[in-house]
């Protein structure tokens, strides 16, 4: 059977690949999440706690306290986080048919950030009864509002006739990236200095302030960014061709480009409302991808997310290791890694890019 | 059936294109269009397969207006190859055909062999393979034919309405043989009961194969009719601005010479 299927592969077809990929990556994610729930700066051994909480056994409230309100809703939030920035980045790099196209570039998790910031500090100067029922609901909202108006300005400008200009669009973020950053410098200047000093932490980028409140408010809407990618594979594998193709090959290109730009605001947005300034994961994590298993946004989509969600994850266990018990912001490893990563996938896209 | 245009006035940035152009296209026959450097001939293509739409006028495939047809439906009827085609990712040839089958109703073992028939057809038949970055740009135009030919015979219906095959400067990148092949293509299409119509710049291969021609001039219909009534002298110098001399050749049709260059 397997052989008979083998023979009648067609060539060049390589979405058996993606298959094995995703698997690989499902494994991969399992393994780093049960080692990310072991290790700690405490020292409790997580999967001991886990075994005997299950069993029923006694287990001592601050081990206890260590795995359920610590390590899971940090682990949690590291893969939603990870899932939520990668997918947006293949499907940002799907839109504007260019694999150097990135949220955390072209300024639109500058503007989820302004939404955030305007959220938390603007948020304590409404009254109190009205600012304790938002809670903390508002800040991935506001994250979600201001990347999704930085994603239509960006697209507006980067985009004509159909076609994205590679030197416009990237230009485009940058300027946009400016201009967002000025106005958060604004509000930040009006902020007292307990919000001083929670902007600056989350600025860098952490997991660290991770907790099951924050994860309610954010998970649906990550949730519901990622929810929208399976329904986009198929659109920006012919828009792959062109707007003008992927229309006479019968897709709707215009609700395409909305589903895209709606479902990479709302995964970005809400990502960065909850852990800050993590960049280069939509970039790394597709582009390796598509040198193993090529551009068809079928598998790509789902396994950028898994492998975007595991390398977050390894990112922070090394984190939280590096300085032990201290540590290290994950912005700053992740740039770290993805810095060089970004400039060798420019310079080996150099003939494409023209 | 056929594929029709009546008083089609089409304007890009503001600047008109198309000063009313009636056009009726039959399936059965292969329908060139022709004409010098921008008297509107991709416009006039891009306004049939709705991709832009007119300022007024109207264009009907197989007894139906375009206008207002989801683009699902019109897929099913006709397939577009342009003229230029980039791709920022690098699919391989038989990806590139898949991506016009997607979304369709086909099972995997068949969607391969109309992924290989359509490769074979363009002559691309060992290089399902190779990718898209690696292909010369003839490569590449005949793997857009061939994705557009797996787009119209894909979900055959022998009752339903003919599929249309719109091509523009179809033969550009290639060299003598494949233009050749690639016509017969086109006709054999036409044989077969489907219709093609093709953006043409040799005046020799319209003449070859065409078996109705629309020739453009500044945005207007300059004539229309089997090409022995269009392809004269005195029409095309008029409309293209150079002396020409039309000859005819026992058993090979029309052939045109360029005076100016003797």
């Amino acid at each position: 059977m397997v052989a008979t299927e083998m023979g009648l592969r067609l060539e060049g077809d390589r979405r058996h690949i993606g298959r094995m990929v995703g698997i690989c990556l499902l494994a991969a994610l399992l393994v780093m999440s049960a080692l990310s729930l072991m290790q700690g700066a405490s020292g409790v051994s997580g999967l001991v706690v886990l075994r005997d909480l299950i069993a029923g056994r006694e287990v001592a409230v601050t081990d206890r306290v260590v795995l359920l309100q610590i390590r899971l809703p940090r682990l949690l939030t590291g893969i939603l986080v990870g899932a939520g920035l990668a997918v947006s980045g293949a499907v940002m790099q799907g839109l504007f048919r260019n694999p150097l196209a990135d949220p955390g570039l072209l300024g639109v998790s500058a503007g989820a950030g302004l939404g955030a910031i305007a959220a938390i500090v603007l948020g304590g100067m409404l009254p109190p009864a009205i600012a304790a029922l938002a809670g903390w609901h508002l800040v991935p909202l506001a994250a979600f509002s201001g990347g999704w108006v930085a994603m239509l300005v960006l697209y507006a400008v980067a985009t004509r006739g159909g076609r994205t200009s590679v030197a416009t669009m990237l230009l485009a973020g940058i300027a946009l990236a400016a201009m967002v950053g000025a106005l958060s410098g604004l509000i930040v200047y009006s902020a007292d200095d307990a919000q001083l000093r929670d902007l600056t932490f989350w600025g860098m980028g952490s997991l660290a302030g991770a907790s099951w409140t924050k994860l309610a408010a954010a998970a649906p809407v990550i949730l519901a960014g990622l929810a929208c990618a399976p329904f986009l594979a198929r659109g920006l594998n012919a828009l792959a061709l062109g707007e003008a193709v992927a229309a006479h090959t019968g897709i709707r290109v215009q609700r395409v480009k909305t589903v895209a730009i709606l479902g990479t605001s709302a995964a970005t947005g809400a990502s960065v409302a909850i852990s800050g300034g993590i960049g280069f994961v939509g970039i790394v994590a597709p582009h390796l991808l598509r040198l193993i298993q090529g551009p068809d946004h079928r598998w790509l989509l789902v396994n950028a997310g898994l492998l975007g969600a595991t390398m977050l994850i390894a990112a922070d266990m090394v984190s939280r290791s590096i300085v032990a018990p201290a540590e290290l912001p994950i912005g700053i490893i992740t740039a770290v890694i993805g810095g060089p990563f970004f400039l060798w996938v420019l310079l080996s896209n150099r003939k494409v890019l023209g | 059936m056929s594929l029709s245009a009546s008083a089609l006035h089409v304007a890009l940035s503001g600047r008109m294109v198309l000063h009313g152009v009636d056009l009726t296209a039959r399936a059965g026959q292969v329908t060139a269009i022709i004409g010098p450097n921008g008297s509107g001939k991709t416009t006039l293509l891009r306004a049939l397969t709705g991709e832009v739409a007119p300022k007024a006028g109207r264009v009907t495939l197989n007894g139906a207006d375009i206008a207002g047809q989801p683009p699902e439906a019109l897929a099913r009827q006709r397939a577009v190859l342009p003229q230029h085609s980039a791709l920022g990712f690098a699919f391989t040839a038989s990806e590139i055909v898949g991506i016009a089958l997607e979304g369709l109703p086909i099972p995997s073992a068949e969607r391969a062999v109309l992924i290989r028939a359509a490769l074979a057809e363009v002559g691309l038949a060992g290089h399902a393979g190779r990718l898209w970055q690696d292909m010369s740009g003839g490569e590449q135009q005949r793997a857009q034919l061939a994705r557009a030919l797996a787009q119209i015979r894909a979900l055959p219906s022998p009752d339903g309405p003919p599929r249309w095959l719109m091509l523009d400067e179809p033969v550009s990148s290639l060299d003598i043989a494949h233009q050749l092949a690639v016509m017969r293509l086109a006709r054999d299409h036409a044989q077969a009961g489907g219709g093609t119509v093709a953006v043409m710049h040799d005046l020799n291969l319209t003449a070859m194969v065409a078996d109705h021609v629309l020739l453009l001039q500044a945005g207007r219909v300059l004539a229309e009719g089997p090409p022995d009534l269009v392809l004269t002298d005195r029409l095309l110098e008029r409309a293209y601005g150079c002396p020409l001399r039309v000859r005819h050749a026992p058993d090979q049709g029309v052939w045109l010479l360029p005076q100016s260059a003797a």
